[in-house]
Protein backbone atom coordinates (compact mmCIF):
# COMPACT_ATOMS: atom_id res chain seq x y z
CA UNK A 1 0.00 0.00 0.00
CA UNK A 2 1.41 3.39 -0.94
CA UNK A 3 1.68 5.98 1.78
CA UNK A 4 2.23 9.74 1.96
CA UNK A 5 5.86 9.33 3.01
CA UNK A 6 6.90 6.86 0.28
CA UNK A 7 9.98 8.06 -1.55
CA UNK A 8 10.44 11.01 0.79
CA UNK A 9 13.72 12.06 2.37
CA UNK A 10 14.60 15.07 4.52
CA UNK A 11 15.67 16.91 1.35
CA UNK A 12 12.55 16.08 -0.67
CA UNK A 13 10.27 17.18 2.16
CA UNK A 14 12.20 20.40 2.49
CA UNK A 15 11.93 21.21 -1.21
CA UNK A 16 8.26 20.19 -1.25
CA UNK A 17 7.60 22.66 1.57
CA UNK A 18 9.63 25.50 0.08
CA UNK A 19 8.08 25.00 -3.37
CA UNK A 20 4.61 24.94 -1.72
CA UNK A 21 3.75 21.51 -3.10
CA UNK A 22 2.37 20.69 0.34
CA UNK A 23 2.37 22.24 3.79
CA UNK A 24 3.98 20.66 6.84
CA UNK A 25 0.54 20.41 8.41
CA UNK A 26 -0.86 18.57 5.36
CA UNK A 27 2.04 16.15 5.39
CA UNK A 28 1.75 15.57 9.15
CA UNK A 29 -2.01 14.96 8.90
CA UNK A 30 -1.58 12.53 6.01
CA UNK A 31 1.26 10.74 7.80
CA UNK A 32 -0.75 10.42 11.03
CA UNK A 33 -3.85 9.14 9.21
CA UNK A 34 -1.80 6.60 7.29
CA UNK A 35 0.24 5.52 10.34
CA UNK A 36 -2.87 5.05 12.50
CA UNK A 37 -4.52 2.97 9.76
CA UNK A 38 -1.44 0.81 9.11
CA UNK A 39 -0.31 0.37 12.72
CA UNK A 40 -2.48 -2.67 13.58
CA UNK A 41 -0.45 -4.71 11.06
CA UNK A 42 2.84 -4.24 12.92
CA UNK A 43 2.05 -2.76 16.38
CA UNK A 44 5.08 -0.52 15.81
CA UNK A 45 3.67 2.60 17.45
CA UNK A 46 2.52 2.47 21.07
CA UNK A 47 1.31 6.06 21.32
CA UNK A 48 0.45 8.70 18.73
CA UNK A 49 0.98 12.39 19.42
CA UNK A 50 -1.37 14.16 16.98
CA UNK A 51 -1.64 17.46 18.87
CA UNK A 52 2.07 17.75 19.36
CA UNK A 53 2.80 16.76 15.75
CA UNK A 54 0.32 19.20 14.25
CA UNK A 55 1.51 22.06 16.47
CA UNK A 56 5.10 21.40 15.37
CA UNK A 57 4.03 21.22 11.72
CA UNK A 58 2.09 24.49 11.94
CA UNK A 59 5.14 26.16 13.50
CA UNK A 60 7.17 25.06 10.46
CA UNK A 61 4.52 26.42 8.08
CA UNK A 62 4.48 29.75 9.93
CA UNK A 63 8.25 30.05 9.70
CA UNK A 64 8.19 29.37 5.97
CA UNK A 65 5.39 31.92 5.49
CA UNK A 66 7.44 34.48 7.43
CA UNK A 67 10.55 33.76 5.38
CA UNK A 68 12.42 32.26 8.34
CA UNK A 69 14.58 29.13 7.93
CA UNK A 70 12.32 26.32 9.19
CA UNK A 71 15.29 24.20 10.36
CA UNK A 72 17.23 21.23 9.02
CA UNK A 73 14.46 18.69 9.78
CA UNK A 74 11.58 20.96 8.71
CA UNK A 75 8.30 19.05 8.58
CA UNK A 76 9.94 15.61 8.73
CA UNK A 77 7.72 13.02 10.48
CA UNK A 78 9.69 11.20 13.18
CA UNK A 79 9.01 8.27 15.54
CA UNK A 80 10.80 8.10 18.88
CA UNK A 81 11.54 4.88 20.77
CA UNK A 82 9.49 4.64 23.91
CA UNK A 83 12.54 4.49 26.21
CA UNK A 84 13.27 8.15 25.35
CA UNK A 85 11.23 10.48 27.53
CA UNK A 86 8.82 13.05 26.12
CA UNK A 87 7.28 15.75 28.29
CA UNK A 88 3.56 15.25 28.77
CA UNK A 89 3.55 12.27 26.38
CA UNK A 90 3.25 8.76 27.80
CA UNK A 91 6.59 6.92 27.87
CA UNK A 92 6.24 3.24 28.76
CA UNK A 93 9.67 1.71 28.08
CA UNK A 94 7.65 -1.28 26.86
CA UNK A 95 6.90 -2.11 30.50
CA UNK A 96 3.71 -2.70 32.47
CA UNK A 97 5.39 -0.76 35.28
CA UNK A 98 5.30 2.46 33.25
CA UNK A 99 2.04 1.90 31.36
CA UNK A 100 0.75 5.27 32.62
CA UNK A 101 4.01 7.18 33.10
CA UNK A 102 3.91 10.80 31.87
CA UNK A 103 7.44 12.25 31.97
CA UNK A 104 7.90 15.80 33.31
CA UNK A 105 10.70 16.63 30.82
CA UNK A 106 11.96 16.01 27.28
CA UNK A 107 15.14 14.12 26.41
CA UNK A 108 17.85 16.37 24.93
CA UNK A 109 17.71 14.49 21.60
CA UNK A 110 13.95 15.13 21.41
CA UNK A 111 14.36 18.84 22.22
CA UNK A 112 16.99 19.13 19.50
CA UNK A 113 15.01 17.38 16.79
CA UNK A 114 11.90 19.44 17.54
CA UNK A 115 13.92 22.66 17.55
CA UNK A 116 15.19 21.62 14.12
CA UNK A 117 11.61 21.53 12.81
CA UNK A 118 11.09 17.77 13.19
CA UNK A 119 7.53 16.52 13.69
CA UNK A 120 7.23 13.88 16.44
CA UNK A 121 4.41 11.59 15.29
CA UNK A 122 4.49 9.15 18.20
CA UNK A 123 6.36 6.72 20.40
CA UNK A 124 7.56 3.39 19.09
CA UNK A 125 7.29 -0.06 20.63
CA UNK A 126 10.39 -1.81 21.98
CA UNK A 127 11.56 -4.64 24.20
CA UNK A 128 10.93 -3.89 27.88
CA UNK A 129 13.60 -1.40 29.04
CA UNK A 130 15.40 -2.13 25.74
CA UNK A 131 16.22 -5.68 26.79
CA UNK A 132 15.85 -8.09 23.91
CA UNK A 133 16.80 -8.94 20.35
CA UNK A 134 13.35 -9.59 18.87
CA UNK A 135 10.89 -7.06 20.31
CA UNK A 136 8.95 -9.98 21.81
CA UNK A 137 9.66 -8.69 25.34
CA UNK A 138 7.31 -5.70 25.12
CA UNK A 139 4.47 -5.70 27.65
CA UNK A 140 2.30 -4.26 24.86
CA UNK A 141 2.76 -7.12 22.42
CA UNK A 142 5.44 -7.84 19.87
CA UNK A 143 6.16 -5.76 16.78
CA UNK A 144 5.82 -7.55 13.45
CA UNK A 145 8.37 -7.05 10.70
CA UNK A 146 6.76 -4.98 7.90
CA UNK A 147 8.78 -6.93 5.33
CA UNK A 148 7.38 -10.31 6.53
CA UNK A 149 4.59 -10.04 9.08
CA UNK A 150 5.18 -13.51 10.57
CA UNK A 151 8.72 -12.51 11.54
CA UNK A 152 10.26 -10.35 14.25
CA UNK A 153 11.58 -6.87 13.40
CA UNK A 154 14.62 -7.42 15.62
CA UNK A 155 15.16 -5.65 18.89
CA UNK A 156 15.21 -3.87 21.03
CA UNK A 157 14.38 -0.85 18.81
CA UNK A 158 12.01 -2.99 16.70
CA UNK A 159 9.27 -0.36 16.50
CA UNK A 160 11.68 2.38 15.40
CA UNK A 161 13.05 0.20 12.58
CA UNK A 162 9.56 -0.93 11.58
CA UNK A 163 8.02 2.56 11.27
CA UNK A 164 10.73 3.62 8.82
CA UNK A 165 10.43 0.37 6.85
CA UNK A 166 6.63 0.62 6.85
CA UNK A 167 6.64 4.23 5.66
CA UNK A 168 4.82 5.44 8.77
CA UNK A 169 7.74 7.76 9.65
CA UNK A 170 10.60 9.19 7.60
CA UNK A 171 13.06 9.01 10.48
CA UNK A 172 13.14 7.55 13.94
CA UNK A 173 15.27 7.49 17.06
CA UNK A 174 16.30 4.23 18.68
CA UNK A 175 18.71 3.22 21.39
CA UNK A 176 21.55 0.73 21.24
CA UNK A 177 23.27 -1.00 24.16
CA UNK A 178 24.36 -4.27 22.52
CA UNK A 179 23.03 -3.98 18.96
CA UNK A 180 19.50 -2.66 19.47
CA UNK A 181 19.69 -0.21 16.55
CA UNK A 182 21.80 -2.10 14.00
CA UNK A 183 20.14 -5.52 14.33
CA UNK A 184 16.55 -4.29 13.77
CA UNK A 185 17.80 -2.03 10.96
CA UNK A 186 19.31 -5.12 9.33
CA UNK A 187 16.14 -7.20 9.86
CA UNK A 188 13.83 -4.48 8.46
CA UNK A 189 16.04 -3.32 5.58
CA UNK A 190 16.67 0.25 6.75
CA UNK A 191 19.72 2.27 7.81
CA UNK A 192 20.51 2.31 11.54
CA UNK A 193 23.37 4.13 13.24
CA UNK A 194 25.02 3.68 16.63
CA UNK A 195 27.19 6.78 17.05
CA UNK A 196 30.37 6.97 19.15
CA UNK A 197 29.60 6.60 22.86
CA UNK A 198 29.03 10.13 24.17
CA UNK A 199 28.36 11.62 20.71
CA UNK A 200 24.65 12.03 21.55
CA UNK A 201 23.46 13.06 25.00
CA UNK A 202 21.77 10.31 26.98
CA UNK A 203 19.76 12.84 29.03
CA UNK A 204 16.21 11.51 28.95
CA UNK A 205 17.18 8.06 27.68
CA UNK A 206 15.86 5.65 30.31
CA UNK A 207 19.02 4.05 31.68
CA UNK A 208 19.65 0.37 30.92
CA UNK A 209 23.46 0.00 31.03
CA UNK A 210 24.88 3.50 31.36
CA UNK A 211 28.41 2.75 30.10
CA UNK A 212 26.98 1.14 26.94
CA UNK A 213 23.78 3.08 26.13
CA UNK A 214 23.53 5.17 22.93
CA UNK A 215 20.76 7.08 21.14
CA UNK A 216 20.94 6.88 17.34
CA UNK A 217 18.99 7.38 14.10
CA UNK A 218 17.05 5.16 11.69
CA UNK A 219 16.27 6.24 8.12
CA UNK A 220 15.75 5.03 4.55
CA UNK A 221 19.04 6.53 3.35
CA UNK A 222 22.52 6.96 4.80
CA UNK A 223 22.36 10.69 4.12
CA UNK A 224 19.20 11.09 6.22
CA UNK A 225 20.80 9.33 9.18
CA UNK A 226 23.81 11.62 8.83
CA UNK A 227 21.52 14.65 8.86
CA UNK A 228 19.56 13.45 11.87
CA UNK A 229 22.76 12.68 13.78
CA UNK A 230 23.99 16.19 12.90
CA UNK A 231 20.98 17.63 14.74
CA UNK A 232 21.08 15.49 17.89
CA UNK A 233 24.87 15.18 18.37
CA UNK A 234 27.08 17.37 20.52
CA UNK A 235 27.92 18.25 24.09
CA UNK A 236 25.01 18.59 26.51
CA UNK A 237 25.47 19.96 29.99
CA UNK A 238 22.74 17.60 31.22
CA UNK A 239 24.85 14.49 30.44
CA UNK A 240 28.33 14.62 31.91
CA UNK A 241 29.43 11.76 29.64
CA UNK A 242 28.44 13.59 26.45
CA UNK A 243 31.49 14.44 24.38
CA UNK A 244 33.03 17.89 23.86
CA UNK A 245 34.41 16.94 20.43
CA UNK A 246 33.00 19.30 17.77
CA UNK A 247 30.39 17.82 15.42
CA UNK A 248 31.63 17.88 11.81
CA UNK A 249 29.32 18.68 8.88
CA UNK A 250 28.48 15.10 7.88
CA UNK A 251 26.35 15.95 4.82
CA UNK A 252 29.04 18.27 3.43
CA UNK A 253 31.57 15.47 3.55
CA UNK A 254 29.11 13.23 1.70
CA UNK A 255 28.85 15.89 -1.03
CA UNK A 256 32.63 15.76 -1.41
CA UNK A 257 32.41 12.00 -2.01
CA UNK A 258 29.74 12.06 -4.70
CA UNK A 259 32.10 10.76 -7.38
CA UNK A 260 32.05 7.38 -5.66
CA UNK A 261 35.79 7.14 -5.48
CA UNK A 262 36.97 5.16 -2.47
CA UNK A 263 40.47 4.56 -3.86
CA UNK A 264 43.03 3.85 -1.17
CA UNK A 265 40.51 3.34 1.65
CA UNK A 266 41.73 0.46 3.76
CA UNK A 267 38.94 -1.86 4.85
CA UNK A 268 39.37 -4.64 7.40
CA UNK A 269 37.43 -7.91 7.39
CA UNK A 270 37.62 -9.47 10.86
CA UNK A 271 38.55 -13.12 10.44
CA UNK A 272 36.54 -13.96 13.59
CA UNK A 273 33.34 -12.52 12.05
CA UNK A 274 33.41 -14.81 9.04
CA UNK A 275 34.24 -18.13 10.68
CA UNK A 276 31.17 -20.32 10.38
CA UNK A 277 29.21 -17.75 8.40
CA UNK A 278 28.62 -20.05 5.45
CA UNK A 279 25.11 -18.85 4.75
CA UNK A 280 23.10 -16.55 2.54
CA UNK A 281 23.94 -13.78 5.00
CA UNK A 282 27.64 -14.47 4.57
CA UNK A 283 27.31 -14.51 0.77
CA UNK A 284 25.52 -11.15 0.74
CA UNK A 285 28.18 -9.59 2.97
CA UNK A 286 30.97 -10.87 0.71
CA UNK A 287 29.13 -9.51 -2.32
CA UNK A 288 29.01 -6.11 -0.61
CA UNK A 289 32.73 -6.37 0.05
CA UNK A 290 33.24 -6.97 -3.70
CA UNK A 291 31.37 -3.74 -4.43
CA UNK A 292 33.68 -1.88 -2.04
CA UNK A 293 36.69 -3.41 -3.83
CA UNK A 294 35.33 -2.24 -7.20
CA UNK A 295 35.00 1.26 -5.75
CA UNK A 296 38.71 1.23 -5.01
CA UNK A 297 38.88 -0.01 -1.42
CA UNK A 298 41.87 -2.02 -0.36
CA UNK A 299 40.43 -4.97 1.57
CA UNK A 300 42.48 -6.99 4.02
CA UNK A 301 41.79 -9.59 6.68
CA UNK A 302 42.24 -8.41 10.26
CA UNK A 303 42.15 -10.06 13.68
CA UNK A 304 39.76 -9.21 16.52
CA UNK A 305 40.95 -12.08 18.72
CA UNK A 306 38.71 -11.41 21.74
CA UNK A 307 35.44 -11.50 19.79
CA UNK A 308 34.51 -14.91 21.20
CA UNK A 309 34.52 -13.45 24.73
CA UNK A 310 32.38 -10.41 23.91
CA UNK A 311 28.95 -11.89 24.63
CA UNK A 312 30.00 -13.19 28.06
CA UNK A 313 31.70 -9.89 28.85
CA UNK A 314 28.66 -7.89 27.74
CA UNK A 315 26.08 -9.88 29.66
CA UNK A 316 28.02 -9.37 32.89
CA UNK A 317 28.56 -5.62 32.47
CA UNK A 318 25.16 -4.80 30.97
CA UNK A 319 23.17 -6.78 33.54
CA UNK A 320 25.22 -5.44 36.45
CA UNK A 321 24.52 -1.87 35.37
CA UNK A 322 20.88 -2.70 34.64
CA UNK A 323 20.30 -4.23 38.07
CA UNK A 324 21.38 -0.94 39.58
CA UNK A 325 19.53 1.31 37.10
CA UNK A 326 16.25 -0.62 37.43
CA UNK A 327 16.30 -0.45 41.23
CA UNK A 328 14.41 2.85 41.02
CA UNK A 329 11.19 1.12 39.92
CA UNK A 330 10.09 0.36 43.44
CA UNK A 331 6.44 1.39 43.58
CA UNK A 332 7.13 4.77 45.20
CA UNK A 333 7.68 7.24 42.35
CA UNK A 334 6.81 5.67 38.99
CA UNK A 335 3.04 5.07 38.73
CA UNK A 336 2.71 1.32 39.39
CA UNK A 337 2.35 -0.17 42.86
CA UNK A 338 1.17 -3.60 44.01
CA UNK A 339 -2.33 -3.17 45.37
CA UNK A 340 -2.06 -4.61 48.86
CA UNK A 341 1.18 -4.66 50.80
CA UNK A 342 1.43 -4.57 54.57
CA UNK A 343 5.01 -3.35 54.73
CA UNK A 344 7.36 -1.22 52.63
CA UNK A 345 9.69 -4.16 51.88
CA UNK A 346 6.80 -6.32 50.71
CA UNK A 347 5.49 -3.45 48.57
CA UNK A 348 8.87 -3.17 46.80
CA UNK A 349 9.17 -6.88 46.16
CA UNK A 350 5.63 -7.53 44.98
CA UNK A 351 5.45 -4.38 42.82
CA UNK A 352 8.66 -5.32 41.05
CA UNK A 353 7.79 -8.96 40.58
CA UNK A 354 4.36 -8.15 39.16
CA UNK A 355 5.68 -5.27 37.04
CA UNK A 356 8.79 -6.61 35.32
CA UNK A 357 8.59 -9.17 32.53
CA UNK A 358 10.62 -12.39 32.47
CA UNK A 359 13.62 -11.04 30.53
CA UNK A 360 14.01 -7.99 32.79
CA UNK A 361 13.84 -10.20 35.89
CA UNK A 362 16.45 -12.55 34.41
CA UNK A 363 18.83 -9.66 33.78
CA UNK A 364 18.19 -7.99 37.14
CA UNK A 365 18.91 -11.33 38.84
CA UNK A 366 22.07 -11.99 36.82
CA UNK A 367 23.30 -8.44 37.43
CA UNK A 368 22.58 -8.60 41.14
CA UNK A 369 24.37 -11.95 41.34
CA UNK A 370 27.56 -10.79 39.58
CA UNK A 371 27.75 -7.71 41.81
CA UNK A 372 27.00 -9.56 45.06
CA UNK A 373 29.58 -10.04 47.81
CA UNK A 374 32.19 -12.61 46.84
CA UNK A 375 31.46 -12.51 43.12
CA UNK A 376 32.34 -8.92 42.16
CA UNK A 377 35.98 -9.62 41.30
CA UNK A 378 35.29 -12.93 39.57
CA UNK A 379 32.59 -11.54 37.30
CA UNK A 380 32.24 -7.76 37.12
CA UNK A 381 35.88 -6.77 37.45
CA UNK A 382 36.95 -9.64 35.19
CA UNK A 383 34.44 -8.54 32.55
CA UNK A 384 35.67 -4.93 32.71
CA UNK A 385 39.19 -6.20 32.03
CA UNK A 386 38.00 -8.29 29.09
CA UNK A 387 36.15 -5.21 27.83
CA UNK A 388 39.50 -3.40 27.77
CA UNK A 389 40.92 -6.25 25.65
CA UNK A 390 38.01 -6.06 23.18
CA UNK A 391 38.53 -2.28 22.89
CA UNK A 392 42.26 -2.83 22.39
CA UNK A 393 41.56 -5.27 19.53
CA UNK A 394 39.75 -2.48 17.69
CA UNK A 395 42.40 0.15 18.51
CA UNK A 396 45.08 -2.15 17.07
CA UNK A 397 43.01 -2.96 13.99
CA UNK A 398 42.45 0.73 13.29
CA UNK A 399 46.21 1.20 13.08
CA UNK A 400 46.04 -0.83 9.86
CA UNK A 401 42.64 0.05 8.40
CA UNK A 402 40.28 3.04 8.07
CA UNK A 403 37.08 1.07 8.58
CA UNK A 404 35.95 -2.45 9.40
CA UNK A 405 33.03 -4.24 7.76
CA UNK A 406 31.16 -7.43 8.55
CA UNK A 407 27.72 -8.89 9.17
CA UNK A 408 25.25 -7.40 11.68
CA UNK A 409 23.57 -10.67 12.62
CA UNK A 410 24.37 -14.31 11.81
CA UNK A 411 20.90 -14.70 10.24
CA UNK A 412 18.02 -12.59 8.87
CA UNK A 413 14.71 -11.97 10.70
CA UNK A 414 13.40 -15.14 12.36
CA UNK A 415 9.80 -16.12 13.01
CA UNK A 416 7.92 -14.87 16.06
CA UNK A 417 8.28 -17.36 18.91
CA UNK A 418 11.12 -19.24 17.23
CA UNK A 419 13.81 -18.32 19.77
CA UNK A 420 11.98 -17.25 22.95
CA UNK A 421 12.71 -20.42 24.91
CA UNK A 422 16.48 -20.24 24.63
CA UNK A 423 17.89 -17.07 26.22
CA UNK A 424 21.52 -18.12 25.69
CA UNK A 425 21.02 -18.69 21.94
CA UNK A 426 19.26 -15.32 21.71
CA UNK A 427 22.17 -13.62 23.54
CA UNK A 428 24.78 -15.33 21.33
CA UNK A 429 23.11 -13.96 18.19
CA UNK A 430 24.29 -10.48 19.30
CA UNK A 431 27.93 -11.48 18.78
CA UNK A 432 28.72 -9.09 15.88
CA UNK A 433 27.05 -6.02 17.33
CA UNK A 434 28.15 -6.25 20.97
CA UNK A 435 31.85 -5.63 20.34
CA UNK A 436 31.13 -2.18 18.88
CA UNK A 437 29.26 -1.13 22.02
CA UNK A 438 31.95 -2.50 24.31
CA UNK A 439 34.60 -0.48 22.45
CA UNK A 440 32.32 2.58 22.18
CA UNK A 441 33.12 3.09 18.48
CA UNK A 442 30.63 4.28 15.85
CA UNK A 443 28.98 1.52 13.85
CA UNK A 444 25.99 1.17 11.56
CA UNK A 445 23.92 -1.16 9.44
CA UNK A 446 23.29 -0.39 5.78
CA UNK A 447 21.05 -2.66 3.67
CA UNK A 448 23.05 -4.96 1.37
CA UNK A 449 20.42 -7.12 -0.30
CA UNK A 450 17.84 -9.77 0.50
CA UNK A 451 17.89 -13.53 0.88
CA UNK A 452 16.05 -15.90 -1.45
CA UNK A 453 13.02 -15.57 0.82
CA UNK A 454 13.13 -11.79 0.42
CA UNK A 455 14.48 -11.06 3.91
CA UNK A 456 16.77 -8.03 4.24
CA UNK A 457 20.39 -8.31 5.37
CA UNK A 458 22.51 -5.44 6.67
CA UNK A 459 26.20 -4.76 6.19
CA UNK A 460 27.85 -3.49 9.35
CA UNK A 461 30.49 -0.75 9.18
CA UNK A 462 32.70 0.25 12.12
CA UNK A 463 34.96 3.31 12.32
CA UNK A 464 37.31 4.96 14.82
CA UNK A 465 35.95 6.92 17.78
CA UNK A 466 34.30 10.13 16.51
CA UNK A 467 34.96 9.23 12.88
CA UNK A 468 31.32 8.97 11.84
CA UNK A 469 32.36 10.94 8.75
CA UNK A 470 34.44 8.04 7.42
CA UNK A 471 31.67 5.56 8.23
CA UNK A 472 28.97 7.63 6.48
CA UNK A 473 31.18 8.22 3.44
CA UNK A 474 31.71 4.50 2.97
CA UNK A 475 28.05 3.63 3.60
CA UNK A 476 26.71 6.39 1.35
CA UNK A 477 29.02 5.47 -1.52
CA UNK A 478 28.14 1.80 -1.15
CA UNK A 479 24.41 2.63 -1.03
CA UNK A 480 24.54 4.71 -4.21
CA UNK A 481 26.73 2.35 -6.24
CA UNK A 482 25.63 -1.08 -4.99
CA UNK A 483 22.62 -1.17 -7.29
CA UNK A 484 24.55 -0.25 -10.43
CA UNK B 1 28.72 -22.68 36.93
CA UNK B 2 25.62 -24.21 38.56
CA UNK B 3 23.50 -21.95 40.68
CA UNK B 4 21.17 -23.46 43.31
CA UNK B 5 17.58 -22.51 44.08
CA UNK B 6 18.75 -21.44 47.51
CA UNK B 7 21.18 -18.96 45.93
CA UNK B 8 18.43 -17.72 43.62
CA UNK B 9 16.26 -16.96 46.66
CA UNK B 10 19.10 -15.04 48.30
CA UNK B 11 19.75 -12.97 45.14
CA UNK B 12 16.01 -12.32 44.67
CA UNK B 13 15.99 -10.92 48.22
CA UNK B 14 18.85 -8.56 47.29
CA UNK B 15 17.11 -7.57 44.05
CA UNK B 16 13.75 -6.97 45.77
CA UNK B 17 11.88 -9.47 43.60
CA UNK B 18 9.19 -11.70 45.16
CA UNK B 19 9.77 -14.62 42.76
CA UNK B 20 7.25 -17.46 42.81
CA UNK B 21 8.45 -21.04 43.35
CA UNK B 22 8.10 -21.75 39.62
CA UNK B 23 10.09 -18.64 38.79
CA UNK B 24 12.84 -19.66 41.22
CA UNK B 25 13.20 -23.04 39.50
CA UNK B 26 13.20 -21.49 36.02
CA UNK B 27 15.64 -18.78 37.08
CA UNK B 28 18.06 -21.38 38.49
CA UNK B 29 18.07 -23.16 35.12
CA UNK B 30 18.42 -19.95 33.06
CA UNK B 31 21.14 -18.37 35.17
CA UNK B 32 23.10 -21.64 35.32
CA UNK B 33 23.07 -21.75 31.51
CA UNK B 34 24.16 -18.14 31.16
CA UNK B 35 26.86 -18.39 33.85
CA UNK B 36 28.26 -21.51 32.22
CA UNK B 37 28.83 -19.43 29.12
CA UNK B 38 30.21 -16.54 31.21
CA UNK B 39 32.81 -18.91 32.72
CA UNK B 40 34.52 -18.63 29.34
CA UNK B 41 36.02 -15.37 30.58
CA UNK B 42 38.29 -17.38 32.87
CA UNK B 43 40.13 -18.76 29.84
CA UNK B 44 41.73 -15.33 29.52
CA UNK B 45 44.72 -14.18 31.52
CA UNK B 46 43.92 -10.57 32.42
CA UNK B 47 46.89 -9.98 34.74
CA UNK B 48 47.96 -6.35 34.47
CA UNK B 49 44.95 -5.30 32.37
CA UNK B 50 43.29 -2.10 33.61
CA UNK B 51 39.51 -2.56 33.95
CA UNK B 52 37.57 -0.43 31.46
CA UNK B 53 34.79 1.35 33.35
CA UNK B 54 33.92 3.85 30.64
CA UNK B 55 34.67 4.69 27.04
CA UNK B 56 35.62 8.33 26.87
CA UNK B 57 38.73 8.24 29.04
CA UNK B 58 40.14 5.90 26.40
CA UNK B 59 39.63 8.40 23.60
CA UNK B 60 41.08 11.77 22.72
CA UNK B 61 37.88 13.44 23.85
CA UNK B 62 38.56 13.15 27.56
CA UNK B 63 38.96 16.90 28.07
CA UNK B 64 40.67 16.43 31.42
CA UNK B 65 39.32 15.54 34.81
CA UNK B 66 36.98 18.51 34.98
CA UNK B 67 34.98 17.30 31.99
CA UNK B 68 32.39 15.79 34.29
CA UNK B 69 31.94 18.89 36.45
CA UNK B 70 29.54 21.61 35.39
CA UNK B 71 29.59 25.12 36.72
CA UNK B 72 27.90 25.31 40.11
CA UNK B 73 25.03 27.73 39.70
CA UNK B 74 21.41 28.01 40.75
CA UNK B 75 18.71 26.75 38.47
CA UNK B 76 15.04 25.97 38.93
CA UNK B 77 14.34 22.46 40.24
CA UNK B 78 11.65 20.13 38.92
CA UNK B 79 9.21 21.36 41.57
CA UNK B 80 7.10 19.50 44.10
CA UNK B 81 3.99 19.18 41.92
CA UNK B 82 5.82 17.69 38.91
CA UNK B 83 7.97 15.45 41.08
CA UNK B 84 4.88 13.89 42.67
CA UNK B 85 2.76 13.78 39.52
CA UNK B 86 3.58 10.13 38.77
CA UNK B 87 3.45 8.88 42.35
CA UNK B 88 0.99 6.02 42.89
CA UNK B 89 0.17 7.57 46.26
CA UNK B 90 1.04 11.08 47.45
CA UNK B 91 -0.24 13.44 50.12
CA UNK B 92 0.67 16.76 51.74
CA UNK B 93 3.52 17.17 49.27
CA UNK B 94 5.14 13.82 50.01
CA UNK B 95 5.38 10.33 48.54
CA UNK B 96 3.29 7.99 50.71
CA UNK B 97 4.46 4.43 51.41
CA UNK B 98 3.24 1.57 53.64
CA UNK B 99 4.32 1.50 57.27
CA UNK B 100 8.11 1.21 57.63
CA UNK B 101 8.46 0.69 61.40
CA UNK B 102 6.44 -1.91 63.28
CA UNK B 103 5.60 -1.25 66.95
Amino acid sequence: MTGPLDGHTIDSIRSGLLEKKFSAEELARAALTFAEAENPKTNAYLTFAPERALAAARAVDEKIAAGIDPGPLAGVPIGVKDVIVTRGLRTTCGSRLLANYIPPYDATAVIRLEQAGGVLLGKTNCDEFAMGSSNENSAFGPVRNPVALDRVPGGSSGGSAAVVAQGTATLSLGSDTGGSIRQPASFCGVVGVTPTYGRVSRYGLTAFASSLDHIGPFSRTVRDSARLLQVIAGRDEMDSTSAFAPVPDYAASLDEGLDGNLRGKRIGLPKQFFEGLASETGDLILRAVDVLKKLGCEVREIELPHTQYAVACYYVIATAEASSNLARYDGVRYTARASSSATLAEMYRVTRNEGFGAECKRRIMLGTYVLSAGYYDAYYLKAQKVRALVARDYAQAFEQVDAIVGPVSPFPAFKLGEMVDDPVAMYLSDIYTITGDLAGIPCMSVPCGTTGEGLPVGLQIFARHFDETEMFRLADTYERFAAS
Amino acid sequence: MKITEQEIRRVAELANLALTDDEVAQMARDLSGILTHVDKLNELDTTGVEPMAQVLVHTEDAAGETATLREDRERPPLGNHDALANAPLAGSGYFKVPKVIER
